[in-house]
C-alpha cells in the first residue's frame, strides 16, 4: 500500500508548528500505523531530512504513550483502539492521512507529535489512591466485595492514561479521566473512606491545570481506546456533590 | 572466584525471620530522613520500592525513562500473580509454591530466595486488595483464582486480563501519594546513562534529559536498579519497544557482574511474526491455556482448513506428550514442543511458523458469555492485530516469543550486587527464577522485591554509610559526564549508512536464529561471530541524525542498541559455557530421548556471573555454588 502523508512538524514547545507532506511507500496491510511511521522515518533518515518524533513503547495497546490524532480523531477512527493497534488495513490504498499529536489546553507539545501528558500524574498525586501503607494490610479476604462493584470499579480501572478524552473534548476536559480513577476507587470498599477528599482535591488540581468542564458532547467516550463509559463522569458528578457539604480535609 | 550469596543459617522456614531479627541493622525514623535513594525503573518492582521507601521515611528519588512511572512495562502484564492462599482449598501452602518455583526453574535457583518469596506471596496480594486493585472475584464476593502452567493449584489472582496494569497502577499511586507528601520526587524522560561509584560504592547516576538532551548528576547514599530484563536483544519480543539492558549493563561495565545471562524464557502464546518492520510481538495470555487445546495436523504440510481437519488428523501434542499437565505444562517446554512440530514442517499458517490453540471445546463447555468474561479482551486484541474473531473462528494461531529473561545483574540474599550500596530488583536480578519462570511469579517476586524485601535489606547497608557523604559536584560525576559525552560525539559522528533499528534487526535475527529456543556449540559460536559483525558495522556504518543537545529518539535507540550488542556477547558466552540443558536454556547437545533438557548437576548447579574486564576483553567468570539442603534434585517431569 501507499500513502500520503500530512504530519505535524514543531521543532519544540514555543516553536511554530506546520503540517509537511511525506510518502509512505511499500506499506504491508498488517502493519500498525506506528509501524507505517517507523519505515517512513528510516526513509526520512537515508533522504536526510529529520525523522518525526513519536511517542510509543508497548506497542499493544496499554501503556497509553502513544496518541495521534489520526484524521482528527485521537487515535484514529477504529473504535477501541490505541494508536499502536491500529493497522493499516483500514485505510484504503493510496490515500491521505492526516497526523497531529493530541492537542488539549493541559497538553503542550514538546516535539511534532509528543505532548506532555505529565497533568495526570498530578491529578494522581491530589488523591487518587488509597491511603494504605506496606506493611498494615488486612488479610484479603476479611471484606467481601459484590462482584457486580468489582466488576464496574475495573470497569473504571481499565484506564490507561493516555488523555485521547481530554484531545476530543471541545473544552479539553480531563473529566473522563477523573471520573475512572474516582469511580474506580469508591466502588471497592477500601476506597471509600477518602472518597470525599479525594474527589475535592483531584478536581482541584484538574481545574487548576487547565482542563475544562464536560458539557455532554460524548465525544471522549466515542475515542476512548478501552471505551470507558461517561456514566463515570456522572458518578465523579455525584461523588463531588457528595464531598461539598464535608470539610475540605474531612476523610 | 566464588561468590557469597551470604544465605543465612537456620531451617529454611526461619531464615527469613532470623535474618530481619539477626542479621540486619534498622535505622530509627528520625534518621530514616537523612538518607536519600536512587530508585531507577518505576515498573512493578522500582514503583513500589519508591513508595515503600518513602513511607518509611527515606528521600527518594524515581526515574524513568518514559514519560510517567505508569508506563513502564510491567503494565503489560496480562495473566496475574500467585500466592500461596489456598483460598480454593486445594492443598496448596508456601511450601508447595516454593517447590512449584524451584522445580520450574528446572534447579538453578537460589533456595533461600525462593523460599522468601513464597512466604511473602500472600501479603503481596493482601497489599493490594487494600490498596483497592479490582481482583476478580466470586459471586460471594471472594478472590476468584485460576491455573497458571506448571502448578496443580488454582493460586494465581487476577485482575480480567489486565492484572499488571491493575497492580503497577496500585503501586504507581502508591508512589504519587509519597510525591505528594515530598518524599518521593519522579524524574521522568530520564534515561540513566552511567552508574557513578566513588570508593568503589554506587553513589549516584547520571541520567540523560531526553528532552533537553542534557547529562545530569544525581548522587544519593545508595542505588536501587530495577530497569527490567533483556528480551529486546532478540528485537522482537513481548518487551515495550524501549524496554532495554542498557542501565544493568552500565553497572556491569562498573564492575557489577552479570549472573546467568544464558536463561531466557520464551513464551509460548504469542501472536506469531508477520513482517520485517514489525516491531513487537504481542502475547496472548497463559491463562488461554487454562481453556485452550494446543494442535498441528498429524500430516506436514496440511493446508486445508482446520474446520476441515477431522481430529483424527489433529495432533494435540501437549496432551499427548505430558498427559498429566497437558496444556499446562511450562512455558519452557510448551515453548520447544510448538517449535519441534514446526521444524517438522507441521506448523500452520502463512509462515507456518504456528500452532492451533483451538478454544472449541471451551466455547461449548462456557458457552460465549463466560469465555467473553474470560478472555473477552484477548480475543478483541487478537482481532485488532490479525483481523480474525476468535468467537467465529474458535481458535488462534500462536507461536512462542521472547518474554522474560531470568538472568540478570547478580546479587545476594539481601538483593545487593557485588557493588556496595548497588541493589537489583524484579527482573533486573536473576535470584528467584532460575533457568525458567513460571506463569505469574514475575509480578510476584516484582512487588515482593519492591515492598517487602528492599525496605529491609537496604537499611543493613545504610546503618554503616553515613548520609549525605557525596553530592553531584563530585569529580566522579565530572569524569564520568566527559566519558558519556565523548561516547556520544563517537556515535552521532559516524554517519554511515544503517540505522539504529536495521541494526538492532541484524543483531535480534542471529540471537534468535542461534541463542533463541535451541542451542548448540555451533550455533552459538556463530552468533559469537555474528554479534562481532553487527559490533563492527556498528562502529563504523550507523547514522544517526541530529545532535545530542536536544530530544533525539535516534541518539537513544543507538545507545540502546550499543549496550544490546556488547550484551548480546555476554549472552551468548554463558549460553556456550553452560554446557548442559536446563529450564529456557536448551544445548541440542543435551537432551533425553524424549527430547527433554537433560542436566549436569554434577558439573553445573551454580550461578555463572560474569565480569566486565574491558572493551574487547573476554569477561571473567565468577560462580556461586547452589546448595540444596530442602528439595532433592530431580529431573522434571510434567507428564
Amino acid at each position: 500500500m501507499e500513502f500520503t502523508l500530512r504530519v505535524w512538524r514543531q521543532a519544540g514547545p514555543t516553536a511554530q508548528g506546520r503540517l509537511e507532506t511525506y510518502r509512505a511507500t511499500d506499506i504491508d496491510s498488517d502493519m500498525s500505523i506506528l509501524e507505517m511511521l517507523d519505515k517512513v522515518n528510516l526513509d526520512l533518515i537515508k533522504e536526510g531530512i529529520e525523522p518525526i518524533a513519536f511517542e510509543s513503547d508497548c506497542r499493544e495497546g496499554i501503556c497509553g504513550m502513544c496518541g495521534l490524532a489520526i484524521d482528527g480523531v485521537p487515535h484514529g477512527k477504529e473504535k477501541g483502539t490505541t494508536t499502536c493497534e491500529l493497522r493499516m488495513r483500514h485505510f484504503t490504498d493510496g490515500q491521505t492521512i492526516t497526523i497531529e499529536p493530541f492537542r488539549a489546553g493541559c497538553f503542550p507539545v514538546i516535539k511534532d507529535l509528543i505532548v506532555d501528558r505529565t497533568v495526570m500524574d498530578r491529578i494522581i498525586q491530589a488523591g487518587g489512591y488509597v491511603s494504605v501503607r506496606s506493611g498494615s494490610q488486612p488479610d484479603a479476604n476479611t471484606i467481601p466485595v459484590a462482584k457486580k462493584d468489582q466488576e464496574e470499579s475495573m470497569d473504571a480501572a481499565e484506564c490507561i492514561g493516555c488523555g485521547a478524552c481530554a484531545a476530543a473534548c471541545p473544552n479539553g476536559s480531563l473529566m473522563l479521566f477523573v471520573g475512572s480513577k474516582v469511580s474506580h476507587l469508591v466502588k471497592m470498599p477500601q476506597g471509600q473512606l477518602e472518597a470525599a477528599r479525594r474527589v475535592k482535591n483531584m478536581t482541584r488540581v484538574m481545574r487548576q491545570e487547565g482542563s475544562g468542564n464536560c458539557s455532554n458532547h460524548y465525544e471522549c467516550q466515542a475515542v476512548c481506546p478501552k471505551e470507558i463509559d461517561v456514566k463515570f463522569i456522572a458518578r465523579l458528578n455525584r461523588e463531588f456533590l457528595k464531598a461539598l457539604p464535608k470539610e475540605a480535609d474531612e476523610g | 572466584m566464588i561468590l557469597d550469596g551470604k544465605v543465612p543459617a537456620g531451617p529454611l522456614a526461619e531464615k527469613w525471620d532470623r535474618h530481619k531479627f539477626k542479621g540486619l541493622k534498622l535505622i530509627n525514623p528520625a534518621n530514616k530522613r537523612k538518607y536519600r535513594i536512587i530508585v531507577v525503573g518505576t515498573g512493578l518492582a522500582g514503583a513500589s520500592a519508591a513508595a515503600s521507601l518513602a513511607e518509611l521515611g527515606y528521600y527518594v528519588d524515581a526515574f524513568c525513562y518514559q514519560e510517567s512511572p505508569r508506563r513502564a512495562h510491567s503494565i503489560g502484564a496480562q495473566g496475574g500473580i500467585n500466592a500461596a492462599k489456598n483460598y480454593q482449598n486445594d492443598g496448596d501452602s508456601v511450601y508447595r509454591l516454593f517447590y512449584d518455583t524451584i522445580k520450574g526453574g528446572d534447579f538453578r535457583s537460589r533456595e533461600a530466595n525462593v523460599y522468601r518469596l513464597a512466604m511473602i506471596s500472600n501479603a503481596i496480594i493482601d497489599l493490594c486488595v487494600a490498596q483497592g486493585i479490582p481482583f476478580t472475584r466470586e459471586y460471594g464476593g471472594l478472590l476468584a483464582n485460576r491455573s497458571f502452567g506448571g502448578a496443580q493449584v488454582s493460586r494465581t489472582f487476577y485482575c480480567r486480563g489486565q492484572t499488571g496494569q491493575q497492580l503497577l497502577l496500585g503501586a504507581y499511586q502508591a508512589m504519587q501519594r509519597q510525591v505528594r507528601e515530598g518524599r518521593v520526587a519522579v524524574y521522568g524522560r530520564r534515561e540513566m546513562v552511567d552508574l557513578v561509584l566513588i570508593d568503589g560504592e554506587a553513589k549516584g547516576i547520571l541520567a540523560r534529559n531526553l528532552v533537553s538532551g542534557e547529562l545530569e548528576a544525581y548522587a544519593a547514599d545508595a542505588v536501587v536498579l530495577a530497569t527490567g530484563g533483556y528480551s529486546t536483544v532478540f528485537n522482537l519480543s513481548t518487551n515495550a519497544v524501549g524496554s532495554n539492558v542498557g542501565a544493568a549493563m552500565r553497572a556491569f561495565r562498573k564492575g557489577a557482574y552479570f549472573a546467568n545471562p544464558c536463561f531466557t524464557q520464551i513464551h509460548p502464546t504469542c501472536i506469531p511474526f508477520s513482517g520485517y518492520y514489525q516491531s513487537k510481538l504481542t502475547l496472548m495470555s497463559e491463562s488461554l491455556r487454562n481453556d485452550g487445546r494446543v494442535w498441528v495436523p498429524k500430516q506436514k504440510d496440511d493446508s486445508r482448513d482446520p474446520n476441515d481437519i477431522p481430529e483424527s488428523d489433529r495432533d494435540y501434542f501437549l496432551e499427548r506428550k505430558y498427559p498429566s499437565f497437558g496444556n499446562l505444562a511450562p512455558r519452557d517446554i510448551a515453548s520447544r514442543a510448538a517449535k519441534e512440530v514446526c521444524d517438522e514442517g507441521r506448523g500452520v499458517g502463512p509462515t507456518k511458523y504456528a500452532v492451533y490453540l483451538d478454544f472449541e471445546e471451551a466455547f461449548n463447555r462456557l458457552g460465549s458469555r463466560t469465555m467473553d468474561e474470560r478472555y473477552g479482551n484477548l480475543f478483541e486484541m487478537y482481532r485488532q492485530i490479525t483481523d480474525e474473531d476468535v468467537f467465529t473462528e474458535k481458535r488462534m494461531r500462536i507461536y512462542p516469543s521472547p518474554h522474560y529473561t531470568m538472568g540478570g545483574l547478580w546479587v545476594d540474599y539481601n538483593l545487593q550486587s557485588n557493588i556496595s550500596g548497588l541493589f537489583v530488583l524484579g527482573e533486573a536480578n536473576f535470584s528467584d527464577h532460575g533457568a525458567n519462570r513460571l506463569g505469574a511469579s514475575a509480578l510476584m517476586q516484582g512487588l515482593a522485591d519492591g515492598y517487602f524485601i528492599i525496605p529491609y535489606t537496604i537499611a543493613n547497608y545504610l546503618a554503616e554509610t553515613t548520609p549525605g557523604k557525596v553530592d553531584a559536584s563530585h569529580q566522579e560525576f565530572t569524569r564520568s559526564r566527559q566519558e558519556i559525552e565523548e561516547r556520544n560525539r563517537k556515535l552521532l559522528s559516524i554517519q554511515g549508512g544503517k540505522t539504529a533499528h536495521e541494526l538492532r534487526i541484524e543483531l535480534g535475527n542471529t540471537m534468535w536464529e542461534n541463542v533463541g529456543m535451541a542451542r548448540s556449540r555451533e550455533t552459538l559460536s556463530q552468533a559469537l561471530e555474528d554479534i562481532a559483525a553487527v559490533r563492527e558495522e556498528f562502529w563504523s556504518n550507523l547514522r544517526v541524525p541530529g545532535g545530542a543537545d536536544t530530544l533525539n529518539q535516534q541518539l537513544e535507540q543507538a545507545w540502546r542498541l550499543a549496550e544490546s550488542i556488547d550484551f548480546a556477547e555476554v549472552m551468548a558466552r554463558d549460553a556456550l559455557h553452560r554446557d548442559e540443558s536446563c529450564g529456557g536454556h536448551f544445548r541440542i547437545e543435551h537432551q533425553t530421548e524424549e527430547g527433554e533438557a537433560k542436566r549436569n548437576d554434577a558439573e553445573y548447579a551454580y550461578v555463572a556471573a560474569w565480569e566486565f574486564k574491558g572493551d574487547g576483553q573476554i569477561p571473567e567468570m565468577h560462580t556461586e555454588p547452589l546448595e540444596f539442603e530442602e528439595v532433592a534434585l530431580t529431573t522434571r517431569s510434567y507428564k
